[in-house]
């Protein structure tokens, strides 16, 4: 130990000085492209505002689009998208969420539970375009829903589910198995021990998780535009239940779509303001589940 | 309760094998345990002493891959036949080596089993919840905060919240794994006060790896050894000059390996 001097011990050497440099220089080249993610995120947002401008009013909200779609406000597509979007995960969440119990409290290791996992995983990964192929077969044709809310609604929540079980199984795992074993010991069911101990408190993850798969089902384009949503339909403004589950609808994503690109002579701020309050609904919709989140943690149990 | 005779059996193992997938972990065993003494179970790591207890209560059905083979009786039941698992747990109060509060209440976390158990009246559940309290030795300092989180208490409050839980389901046999690695020795011996009078009325396996632990309370002392019983003997035999086996000798004289 006494290979170095006593008084070299905590003087500056040329060898620390580059690995001070070092140091700072890596700090510094993280530091930048950390930051150069929310560059992106400014110009998009900055850009989106400045141009949706002259449109962004409660009125905008409310009002139906008029004059072929070029004046006017966006409530029917808003109000469609809340309806896929709560139905689909009025189906998706629940089976998604038993789904994940079985896979992660229940299911042994055999064959069975492992297509099972597979087949999660891979679903994961279908793209959202092949989705829509299916979602026309299955429910549009072969279920004889039609084009309607119905069909759209469940392609998306086909589309939703897988993650909602790989979010939820992930929220499962964080209870320790120590907590699990310690009730199995004193004679309790597997259900009673996931009723009193894993879903309590993994329900915040749980939740997380199925709501982040609201801006998802809101943001697709081509699933509901295969299976249920239309152009135009027309609608009271204000109306809060304009559709019937069997009817098509308008949804935004599809709206924005249609007047950038298929109806000329738009009011140019119009198609900016429906992608600002699209962004709008991503953002709080991400808000909410981090508020939740936070809150549920404050309050966690170990 | 029952009187027996004070050498009936209280388990009796035969020819246990367990084997985690391809590796046999417990070579075929064979012992009793006697109705309302104190079996204490010593052995280096790794001897399959925590896997035999799993095996008795058999949460080692919550292990996939496991193979078990040879009988286990609980008062001449064979727990592995046993049409009623939860019952045979209950049966079997089980403190494992670390302490585990569960993230409920104080007062939860002991009546957590009387209520799997279907019991539900509160007068019940409140003389239960202060009885283990009090036979674990935490009632006095617990009592004014019972709807505190059993999470937050501290290591060895914890460790004796786990005895209240075991004790809670009014088991006939009470098996602790190396109780004491995470509490400091006064509240270690205030735990083994509180054996001792269990015993009266409970048969104990106590498995440990502090060899003066099994001296101190131990009625007869088993010594296992990479999956197979080297000897059992009155803990005396074990402890003096003359355990038949040279391995026993060693390793409760410290001098093991
Ligand atoms: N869940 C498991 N899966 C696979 N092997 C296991 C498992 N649990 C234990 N084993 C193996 O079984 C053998 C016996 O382990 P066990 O925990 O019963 O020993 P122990 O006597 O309790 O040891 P210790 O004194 O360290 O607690 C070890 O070789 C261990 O690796
Ligand atoms: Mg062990």
């Amino acid at each position: 130990m006494n290979a170095l001097p006593a008084s070299s011990r905590f003087t500056e050497t040329p060898a620390v000085r580059r690995k001070l440099r070092q140091e700072a220089l890596a700090k510094w080249i993280f530091c930048a492209m950390a930051a150069a993610m929310v560059v992106p995120l400014l110009l998009i947002v900055g850009y989106l505002v400045v141009r949706a401008a002259p449109s962004l009013n409660l009125e905008f909200l409310l009002e139906v689009p008029k004059r072929g779609m070029t004046e006017g406000g966006i409530w029917p597509a808003l109000i469609g998208t809340l309806y896929l979007v709560f139905i689909s995960l009025a189906v998706s969440a629940p089976i998604g969420i038993l789904a994940a119990v079985y896979l992660n409290e229940y299911a042994r290791d055999n064959w069975f539970n492992r297509v099972i996992n597979l087949a999660v995983i891979n679903l994961a990964g279908v793209p959202s375009i092949v989705h829509a192929l299916f979602g026309l077969g299955a429910f549009v044709y072969a279920a004889r829903f039609g084009y309607s809310i119905i069909s759209a609604s469940l392609t998306l929540a086909i589309m939703t589910l897988p993650v909602i079980i790989a979010s939820t199984r992930e929220a499962l795992a964080s209870v320790p198995r120590s907590f699990r074993e310690a009730c199995w010991n004193v004679g309790a069911t597997r259900w009673q021990t996931i009723k009193a101990i894993v879903l309590p408190n993994s329900i915040s993850g749980i939740l997380t998780g199925v709501i982040l798969q609201v801006s998802r089902a809101a943001g697709e384009t081509a699933p509901v535009m295969f299976t249920g949503v239309v152009f135009f339909k027309s609608v009271e403004r204000g109306d809060l239940l304009p559709y019937y589950l069997n009817e098509q609808c308008m949804a935004l994503s599809m709206h924005l779509y249609t007047i950038s690109t298929q109806v000329p002579g738009v009011q140019p701020s119009i198609p900016f303001a429906t992608a600002v309050v699209l962004l709008a609904l991503v953002v709080i919709v991400n808000a909410t589940a981090i508020s939740l989140r936070v809150y549920l943690r404050s309050r966690k149990k170990w | 309760m029952v009187t027996m005779a004070a050498t009936a059996n209280h388990i009796e193992v035969r020819d246990l094998r367990l084997s985690y997938g391809m590796k046999e972990v417990i070579h075929g065993i064979s012992f009793d345990v006697r109705q309302h003494e104190i079996l204490g179970v010593i052995g280096p790591a790794q001897s399959g002493k925590s896997s035999l207890l799993r095996c008795l209560n058999r949460t080692i059905d919550f292990t996939p891959d496991t193979h078990v083979s040879g009988t286990i009786e609980v008062d001449g039941e064979d727990v592995r036949k046993t049409g009623n698992v939860y019952a045979l747990r209950r049966k079997i109060g089980m403190v494992a080596p670390l302490p585990v509060g569960l993230p409920l209440s104080i007062y939860d976390n002991v009546a957590f089993a009387p209520r799997c158990a279907g019991l539900n009246r509160k007068s019940d559940l409140d003389t239960i919840v202060e009885q283990c309290l009090r036979q674990a030795a935490l009632w006095d300092e617990v009592k004014d905060r019972l709807d505190s989180l059993g999470t937050k208490l501290s290591g060895g409050q914890q460790q004796r919240l786990t005895i209240a839980r075991a004790l809670s389901h009014e088991p006939e046999i009470l098996c602790l794994d190396e109780f004491s690695i995470a509490i400091d020795p006064v509240t270690t011996m205030r735990i083994e006060d509180v054996l001792k009078e269990l015993r009266r009325h409970m048969t104990i396996v106590l498995v440990t790896n502090l060899t003066q632990q099994a001296r101190r309370l131990a009625d007869r002392t088993m010594f296992m050894w990479k999956g197979e019983i080297v000897e059992l003997d009155t803990t005396d035999v074990i402890f003096s000059e003359k355990p038949k086996d040279q391995r026993t000798r060693d390793y409760v004289e410290g001098i093991f390996g």
